[in-house]
């Protein structure tokens, strides 16, 4: 998790503002605000919120309504990897659910939850368009297919 | 098939750059569609053409084109649906990221046919690496004067941006889509008016699928007639089929429309992982029924699918072997329903809910036999009520599982405990 500092704020204010021109409406920056937010902060803050809602125009309470929505969005803080892991059909009969349990045996991870050191938190996604090489599963903005549990080893050790 | 149309040169790393692109001809079908031909023309030879819209619903898309095309409003609305959520899909991702300068140079002419100034890629949030892939082919169009205010020195103007979903997979629904660009919630909206009339802020706006969009150039440059003689006469064209499950070669091929379920199988994926003996398959996405193995000589095409019972859906083929416990497979993909409803109608948020607790009982060993009266029921009065196809598809799918398979879910409550474990 990111500091939230003036200067960092004033960073989001101009993204936000580029964001802006893309669009017609100024409502329709929100999506991408939200991922500017991320990049900056690790997560939507409440700050965060307020700047967007300053900016744009829309109320803080419709903003978070918005971001609540989309299964994404980081709406607290997380680890410093994150670990998105499907384990939907294609995913599911491949050993998903085996990566699952290796992940809480050995790292103590739970879905939803995050190490004790904030390393890394999991998410379990609903598909991730990679089922043709499952089980697969995103780490930060990496895709890495064809998972077994040494492989995820392997991988979550390059990550510290 | 000889020739590969949408997934030609994908293996060729440098395909993703202008430069890999032109060197096999890429933007002459746009070149020769600016300077050869008027807007009502390329809708003309879409419209001959016969392609039908490759996201799920099949609907023909020069006639899509010609209803955005006469109404006076303006401006309109491009959008690229490449939100692909649908389980067992992943037939965009080849075109996203190996291929992304076909469906730019497919929605440049679309933008000129229809005079749209303006587009939107719609890109799932699961895919960070195709969002650069995207957004590097976008920078280079414009400095090559493919996209922007003079394109080609002919006074047509049309930019285009990369706009990230969030995982949520109502937006792949076109107007739940557009919701979700306008900066909302994506909930489906009430149809008519139809986005063709009233789209993105009121507009008329396309909203058509990467793969759609792909084949564009291809008509405009080798004419609709040459595009109709490829697969079926009501469904002509090439197709993407993404293949998961339990074949030996899973991945996404592009073969005629038309091909069958046993050909695409065991000819192309080489058949069943291990030797097993198949045990079903869902052809066109989790959303589409099942197919029991004695009617996988099917066509998969958008006319007779329906005929066996099922639908194309997204081209998404997912095959299960006698190792596969079908009540699992359908209590995780209820699972999914219920995480993806949006919650705008009753019938899918708690019907959803209600299908995957009652299947997690069986599943686990703990059902009675009135459990699966009472899936029925829920399953049989959620059908036809929601306000999307939504809840309809999580029902419809759930109904031809239980009636082909019916067997299983009976073995897991008489014998708590699976058949297949």
């Amino acid at each position: 998790m990111t500091q939230v500092t003036a200067e960092r704020l004033k960073i989001l204010r101009g993204k936000i503002y580029e964001l802006m021109e893309l669009y017609p409406s100024y409502q329709a920056a929100l999506l991408p605000s939200f991922f500017a937010a991320e990049e900056i902060f690790g997560f939507i803050s409440p700050e965060a919120i307020g700047e967007i809602s300053n900016v744009t125009g829309v109320p803080a309470a419709e903003i978070r309504g918005v971001a609540s929505f989309y299964a994404m969005y980081k709406t607290k803080p997380m680890g410093r990897h994150i670990i998105q892991l499907c384990t939907n059909v294609s995913c599911m009969i491949e050993g998903a659910y085996s990566l699952v349990e290796y992940l809480k045996e050995k790292y103590g991870l739970t879905p939803g939850g995050t190490t004790p050191d904030g390393r890394f938190s999991l998410v379990i996604m609903e598909c991730i368009g990679a089922c043709g090489t499952a089980p697969a599963m995103i780490l930060d903005t990496d895709s890495y297919e064809n998972l077994t549990k040494d492989r995820l080893d392997t991988l979550l050790e390059s990550y510290k | 098939m000889d020739e590969r149309i949408i997934l030609r040169n994908t293996e060729d790393p440098h395909n993703a750059s202008i430069a890999g692109y032109m060197a096999y001809g890429g933007y002459k079908a746009l070149e020769q569609a600016v300077g050869e031909m008027t807007p009502r023309d390329i809708i003309d030879e879409i419209k001959s053409s016969g392609l039908r819209g490759r996201g799920g619903a099949g609907f023909p898309t020069g006639m899509k084109w010609q209803f955005a095309s006469l109404d006076p409003k303006f401006p309109k609305y491009l959008v690229c649906n490449a939100d692909e959520g649908e389980p067992g899909t992943f037939k965009d991702r080849p075109i996203l990221e190996h291929n992304p300068h076909l469906l730019i140079e497919g929605m440049i002419i679309s933008a000129y046919a229809l005079q749209s100034t303006r587009g939107y890629i719609y890109l799932r949030g699961e895919y960070p690496h195709a969002k650069r892939i995207l957004e590097r082919a976008i920078e280079e169009a414009l400095a090559s004067g493919y996209l922007g205010n003079d394109i080609l020195s002919k006074h047509f103007r049309f930019n285009l941006t990369v706009h990230s979903g969030a995982g949520a997979y109502i937006c792949g629904e076109e107007t739940a889509l557009l919701d979700s660009l306008e900066g909302r919630r994506g909930l489906p909206r009430l149809k008519p008016p139809f986005p063709v009339n009233s789209g993105l802020w009121g507009k008329p706006t396309i909203v058509n699928n990467v793969e759609t969009f792909a084949n564009i150039p291809y008509i405009v440059s080798q004419g609709a007639k040459a595009y109709a003689s490829i697969g079926v006469k009501d469904c002509p064209g090439p197709k993407l089929f993404s293949v998961s499950g339990r074949v030996n070669k899973p991945g996404v091929y592009e073969l005629p429309m038309g091909i069958s379920l046993r050909e695409i199988i065991y000819t192309h994926c080489g058949g069943i992982k291990g030797g097993g003996a198949l045990k079903g398959v869902i052809p066109g996405g989790i959303s589409t029924p099942i197919i029991a193995p004695e009617n996988i000589d099917c066509p998969m095409d958008f006319v007779h699918l329906p005929k066996y019972g099922s639908m194309l859906g997204s081209g998404a083929v997912m095959v299960f072997d006698d190792t596969v416990c079908i009540v699992r497979v359908y209590e995780r993909a209820m699972k999914f329903f219920e995480h993806e409803s949006c919650g705008k109608c009753t019938p899918c948020r708690e019907g959803t809910a209600w299908m995957r607790a009652i299947l997690g009982r069986i599943e686990r060993g703990d059902a009675s036999e009135r459990d699966l009266e009472t899936l029925q029921d829920v399953a049989e009065n959620v059908t036809g009520k929601t306000f999307c196809p939504l809840g309809d598809g999580a029902a419809g799918v759930l109904l031809a599982a239980m009636k082909t398979y019916r067997e299983e879910f009976e073995y897991h409550i008489k014998n708590k405990r699976c058949k297949v474990q």
